[in-house]
């Protein structure tokens, strides 16, 4: 018999873990919260087509990061499971809660079933009658389920986003300060130095779950609706260059400028 | 139920394979049981083993389409309901209604809203309106098994082109026969017992330049004269407050008329017939 090596699972685990959030934290980041009015996603993506935000149902929405194809699998799964089980039962038996945990299963077992585990988090959020409702769940790359409180942020460098989400969130927050707040965090990563950097609407992709609309909820900010919400100082400047945060810095990102250096890659 | 539809649990295989974007395929592999095709049924005819939904008129107007069904529904001589809906919203922008068995129709319906959906979710943009056209009547090719027993279903489909260059033109409405073929119609259709009454309606009082609410009018017109004289149509029942039901599918989408814009029309026509029995 031919001898075989041997790798202990703790190994095994250890290896797919750093694998898969190595390629993970390379990505950029998306950020998800509740506030006054719904649930609101912000991802920084470059594509306009390719898009990490997406409804799955009436009051679910799905985001994600990492890699796109394998995210995209689990989005099409989502689909066709709720809509099976809004046509089977009624519109009203799709939960968020289930739908995470069927993802859950999912992640847990390719992560220990193959050899390469999906290089995905992503994002399950649930919008309720009032932002106590709501339900954010984070998945992970290995099953791994999170119920999130109020806000949540995946992709490389987390920690800084969440910090800076955790200082500035609160449930009473209207559209726009939600969405300075998520544009504050995604800001915070990324500069020079350490320091906040610009982020423009061309790299920006939004969508809300709207909390006061009837059936299904989910609509995308694009365009001028997106514009509408940016902080002045990006309306006047066309490219988004390092100059133009000296203006971007009235705005209420200051106190992060500093501190940050440790989690540069 | 072959569980399918039940979770927590691991995503069952034919949900996470690269698949179509077509809900009724889904379900064909997932839950094929759903399908109302697939049942199996007793030999026979069954024409009178449910309850048949009547007349549905629509016409196109110079702002998109308008669809209105009467609310009676019929088994045999008798009225089994008296305030059945029978138009529908498909999605953002088009309009369904059926005639026939009333129990295959809804699911019919329920099955088309939510073949669009799926669509559009998984796509990240809704079918053309001539896509949702064909593939209704590929959904009716496959009841033809069902419809040769007496449980006929015939849906009238109609809506709003967004790819049209106007609003004039953008109106559009589809019919269909039994065996899935499909006629797109220039001004005007209507199915069911009472169409031939609210055709005939339709084409003496039909102007192709009138805006919704007059569109409303007339197609309240028609539904009035087909159930003036076809036993299974209902006209407006003002005793019980039970007017057509009437949608518009326009540049603003898809809208239900209100209910008390279609008693104030309903009222009017009425009284206008007390003076006039002919219209």
């Amino acid at each position: 018999m031919a001898m075989q090596f041997y790798t202990s699972p703790e190994q095994i685990m250890r290896d797919r873990s750093e694998y898969a959030r190595k390629n993970i934290s390379r990505g950029r980041n998306t950020v998800v919260l509740s506030y006054a009015g719904g649930v609101l996603f912000v991802a920084e993506n470059i594509s306009t087509t390719l898009h990490k935000i997406s409804e799955l149902y009436d009051r679910i929405g799905f985001a994600a990061v990492g890699r796109y194809n394998e995210f995209e699998n689990l989005r099409t799964a989502g689909v066709r499971m709720a809509d099976t089980r809004g046509y089977a039962y009624d519109r009203r038996d799709v939960k968020a809660r289930p739908l995470a945990q069927a993802y859950a299963q999912t992640l847990g077992a390719i992560f220990t079933e193959q050899t390469k585990p999906f290089e995905v988090e992503i994002c399950v959020a649930g919008v309720g009658s009032s932002p106590d409702d709501d339900e954010l769940y984070r998945l992970t790359y290995d099953g791994s389920i999170n119920d999130e409180p109020g806000y949540l942020v995946m992709g490389g460098q987390a920690d800084k986003l969440t910090s800076v989400l955790k200082e500035g969130h609160n449930f009473d927050l209207d559209l726009t300060g939600a969405f300075r707040l998520a544009l504050k965090a995604l800001s915070s990563i990324g500069g020079e130095n350490g320091k906040d950097r610009t982020v423009g609407a061309e790299l920006l992709e939004v969508a809300v779950l709207d909390r006061e609309r009837e059936g299904r909820v989910f609509r995308r900010i694009l365009g001028p609706a997106l514009d509408a919400l940016m902080p002045e100082s990006s309306g006047d400047a066309e490219t988004p260059d390092t100059g133009g945060s000296g203006q971007h810095s009235d705005e209420p990102s200051k106190p992060d400028a500093e501190g940050g250096e440790k989690e540069q890659p | 139920m072959s569980g399918t539809a039940e979770f927590p649990g691991r995503i069952p295989a034919p949900y996470l394979e690269v698949g179509s974007s077509s809900f009724v395929e889904l379900l064909g592999s997932v839950a094929p049981e759903l399908l109302p095709g697939r049942r199996p049924l007793p030999p026979g005819d069954m024409g009178d083993a449910a309850p048949h939904g009547t007349t549905i008129v629509a016409l196109r107007c110079n702002e998109g389409v308008v669809m209105a069904g009467d609310r009676r529904a019929t088994q045999g001589n008798m009225i089994s309901l008296r305030d059945i809906q029978k138009v529908f919203p498909a999605d953002a922008y088009s309009l369904i209604g059926i005639a026939g068995t009333a129990g295959l129709g809804v699911e019919m319906i329920r099955l088309f809203q939510a073949e669009l959906e799926h669509f559009e979710k998984l796509e990240g943009n809704a079918l053309s309106l001539h896509g949702k056209a064909n593939k209704l009547a590929n959904m009716i090719r496959g009841n033809l098994g069902i419809a040769m027993q007496g449980l006929a279903v015939l849906p009238l489909f109609a809506g709003f082109d967004t790819d049209a260059p106007d609003a004039a033109s953008a109106g559009r409405i589809f019919s269909y026969d039994v065996v899935g073929g499909i006629y797109e119609e220039r001004e005007y259709d209507a199915i069911g017992s009472g169409s031939i009454f609210a055709k005939s309606a339709l084409k003496k009082r039909f102007q192709s330049e009138v805006d919704a609410t007059e569109a409303t009018r007339l197609a309240i017109e028609a539904l009035y004269d087909a159930a003036d004289d076809d036993s299974a149509t209902g006209g407006p029942d003002l005793t019980r407050k039970l007017f057509p039901t009437v949608f518009t599918a326009t540049a603003d989408g898809a809208k239900r008329v209100p209910d008390a814009e279609i008693e104030a029309v309903s009222r009017a026509v009425v009284a206008a017939r007390l003076e006039n029995p002919g219209g």
